[in-house]
């Protein structure tokens, strides 16, 4: 055991001291809690890569302990590096303890078993008797014994020794080097994996390339000119609703795909049914309404015609949005909507919707004039109206197909219908196949090392004075077998023929 | 038999499952009752004579408390399925049907675990369990028959989640053992056992009782959280996301895995073993009570 204290070594004794420490189980077995101590914060605290709104909120909320927080990567834990560290250490510890036992058990598996020992009484199951078969004859017999229940096994002058269940230190070393597997899944995936999301509206095509994106975000080795080149139109979204309760019950997204030079083809989207092109996969995300409007100016011009994407709010999808005309004329033009799909009217809350489904649908706006503020270069949400310089001319309730004719000559708005959108998720993985061998290898690795038992069995046989044959035989195990009695009790009564005992 | 039908008698199921377990569990008390009882019997005046076990009565009542556990696994199992033909779906679709589920899952493993190993002092305390989980979920986490959400709808629910409920049925098994073995640890450094405690198994054999039920259940803990990751990759995009849930059967992955790790290693045997089983049978629960109902994430199902 390491007793010795880095401090009486050189350098290279130090380092030998501390390589021993880091590959001991036990130092294994602390990073393995630290691990899972360390994922901890993730699950309580909101994460910026799963939930950046939520972030935001928290920030917002919490802004001394936000700093803090910030500062410790608490809103990143999975990415942080304190916790690579952590897992690192881990992995590190886990090859160099790994790789020594698999040399060792590769070396095991062409060894002969052990030598009997002299003593067998000090073994697990030890039994003898006396008989008057002959010694050669009885290991025969224990020769083909093992040789039927696949025993690896040695014949010595006087005894045979036998051992088996090398499966299960295969198993071992399998599954800890198919974590291994998992770590190169991971580090492809960071490099060489991109995702996107953007949300199209039904009747729209979405061409693959960076520039169709919402968001989009690329391993540090992969180019955005490589992503598969494919065209997707959006032909129809159909979503299908508990009649009772609202709940969604089944989204169909239908789609006319065409990869590079490849003809068009009908393809089917569903929430667990990706579509794929090579080792990219489409994803239906979300869907909303986009209400579709005709805006014209004071001069009469039309600035805007077509689906305005509005953001779901609730489960009955109350859904909200803005509408922004920087080039209408005289003054710039602005709408606060929300669209309610099935619309209800209430004097405590206002319009609210009531079912997810088109039923009843109704287009509540809000009309601004002013300064839309979109020249000051600062990013602004599509879907906010920043009214900080404008001016509220007037409210109003359109069901399709009505017009409202805003004050003041500053132009009108036409509620033409509804389109319904959907937010694909496009993800290019390549790491992900290496990443399911190493689950099935796993498996089989915990299967084997959980269930074979290594165990050796021995039997010795010679004459004694009186001419008469000492049958001896004991076993050795260091799991937790509870059917070595019942084999070792086989093994006896094949070499005794069932018969004499002591 | 409409859907509405199927969805009652799922319901009058489990409350007859309910009161047959209530008798197992006064059947199983009975058992322990009668031990002490044939204990203080058996004492002679002289002190000699040790306590014994070998109670007739106390036999009968233990074979009773079986038999009505597995009455009532029958009732439950069949409530579980009418719940399941009432939706048209597995019965797994929120934290009502996950409860019923779970648990006639704890129920199921530890009979068919009883064949071989000896658990049959564990009897009361399951039948508690089970009663308090059952009672918790017709009470407060009750919701009508409906059918699943879109992203439910894969045939991974079925893999995914019968193979978590039966790793969670064995780990409450191994957690209840591991509990057993601290407690009467504790009873047996103050001096011989107390009469209730005889049929117990002795200190080493609850060790290795525990050790049996995870190893034996670890290598499917291990598929179902593998099955999840394939279908959150065919549902979400990608097959780890650090969702709470994941972490929270991440966190359970490697605590058993430490555990079968500090079995295999000297000195970390027996109390600080059974202390890291209890960690990660909590992590499994907390994972279960607090990440549904409380928690964010995606793995928001259970219909509160």
């Amino acid at each position: 055991m390491s007793e010795i204290s880095p401090v009486d070594l050189g350098g290279i004794g130090a380092l030998r001291w501390f390589w021993r420490q880091l590959t001991s189980m036990k130092t294994a077995l602390i990073l393995l809690m630290l691990l899972a101590v360390a994922s901890i914060p993730g699950s309580l605290l909101p994460q910026r890569s799963q939930n950046p709104i939520a972030v935001n909120e928290y920030v917002l909320n919490h802004a001394g302990a936000a700093k803090w927080l910030e500062r410790l990567s608490l809103f990143n834990v999975y990415g942080s590096p304190w916790f690579s560290a952590i897992y690192i250490l881990l992995f590190i510890s886990l090859i160099g303890c790994v790789i020594p036992r698999m040399l060792i058990h590769i070396r095991a598996l062409s060894a002969r078993p052990p030598k009997t020992p002299q003593n067998l009484d000090r073994l697990t199951f030890p039994r003898s008797a006396e008989s008057t078969t002959r010694p050669d004859e009885i290991l025969d017999l224990a020769q083909s014994w093992f040789k039927k229940h696949h025993f690896r096994w040695e014949r010595e002058s006087d005894a045979v020794s036998a051992e088996k269940g090398y499966l299960r230190e295969s198993g071992n070393v399998l599954f800890h080097l198919s974590l291994i597997l998992f770590l190169v899944a991971m580090g492809i995936a960071s490099a060489q994996g991109a995702k996107g999301e953007a949300i199209v509206v039904e009747g729209e095509t979405f061409t693959n390339s960076a520039t169709s994106y919402d968001n989009l975000s690329n391993g540090s080795k992969f180019d955005l000119r490589n992503l598969a080149p494919f065209t997707l139109k959006i032909d129809r979204f159909v979503p299908t609703y508990d009649l009772a309760t609202g709940a969604p019950i089944d989204y169909k997204l239908f789609v006319t795909a065409r990869d590079s030079g490849g003809a068009a083809k009908k393809e089917l989207i569903q929430v667990n049914h990706p579509l794929s092109f090579g080792s990219t996969n489409i994803y239906l995300q979300a869907n909303g309404y986009a209400p579709v409007v005709t805006v014209k100016d004071g001069a009469g011009n039309i600035v805007m015609d077509g689906p305005v994407v509005f953001l779901p709010q609730d489960a009955n999808l109350t859904s909200t949005g803005a509408i922004k005309l920087p080039d209408a004329a005289p003054t710039q033009l602005g709408f606060v909507g929300t669209f309610l799909p099935t619309a209800t009217m209430d004097k405590v809350r206002g319009g609210f919707s009531t079912f997810p489904d088109a039923v009843e649908p109704r287009l509540l706006l809000s009309a601004w004039t002013g300064d839309l503020g979109l020249d000051k270069g600062l990013p602004q949400s599509v879907y906010r109206l920043d009214t900080a310089k404008m001016k509220r001319i007037g409210l109003k309730q359109l069901s399709v197909g009505q017009s409202w004719t805003l004050p003041d000559g500053v132009g009108s708005i036409t509620f033409r219908g509804w389109e319904r959108w959907v937010n694909l998720q496009v993800v290019r993985d390549p790491g992900k196949e290496i990443a399911l061998a190493g689950g099935v290898l796993a498996i089989l690795g915990l299967l084997a090392t959980l269930f074979v038992k290594r165990r050796r069995i021995w039997v010795r046989a010679r004459l004694n004075e009186d001419g008469a044959t000492v049958l001896s035989i004991a076993g050795l195990t260091r799991q937790e077998y509870e059917g070595f009695e019942a084999e070792m009790n086989d093994f006896w009564n094949a070499l005794t023929a069932g018969g004499e005992d002591q | 038999m409409t859907s509405t039908n199927w969805a009652y008698a799922s319901n009058y199921l489990v409350y007859s499952a309910m009161i047959v377990y209530t008798l197992a569990m006064f059947a199983a008390a009975l058992e322990v009752a009668m031990n002490v009882k044939g204990a203080k019997v058996l004492v002679t005046p002289s002190g000699e004579g040790a306590p014994s076990t070998d109670d007739a009565k106390s036999e009968r009542w233990g074979r009773i408390a079986i038999a009505l556990t597995s009455l009532a696994f029958v009732l439950h199992l069949v409530a579980v399925i009418a719940r399941g033909i009432s939706a048209h779906r597995v019965p797994w679709g929120n934290m009502y049907e996950f409860s019923t589920t779970g648990s006639v899952a704890v129920t199921g493993m530890f009979l068919l675990l009883l064949r071989r190993h000896s658990l049959r002092w564990l009897t009361l305390v399951v039948t508690f369990a089970v009663l308090m989980t059952l009672g918790t979920a017709i009470t407060l986490l009750y919701r009508p028959s409906a059918p699943l959400v879109p992203a439910l709808k894969s045939t991974w629910l079925v893999i995914h989640v019968s193979a978590a409920v039966i790793s969670g049925g064995v780990f409450l098994l191994a957690n209840a053992v591991a509990a057993a073995y601290l407690y009467m640890d504790r009873v047996e450094s103050r001096g011989p056992r107390p009469a209730w405690a005889l049929k117990i198994p002795s200190l080493e054999a609850l060790d290795r009782l525990c050790y049996r039920l995870v190893a034996f259940v670890f290598p499917l803990w291990t598929f179902a959280v593998i099955a999840g990751a394939i279908w959150a990759e065919s549902a979400w995009g990608r097959y780890w996301g650090w969702d709470p849930k994941e972490t929270w059967a991440f966190i359970t992955w490697v605590a058993y895995a430490a555990y079968l790790h500090a079995r295999a290693t000297a000195g970390w045997k027996g109390r600080r073993a059974a202390w890291l089983c209890l960690l990660a049978g909590s992590s499994f629960l907390f994972n279960y009570v607090y990440v549904n109902v409380w928690g964010t994430g995606k793995h928001t199902y259970s219909g509160l």
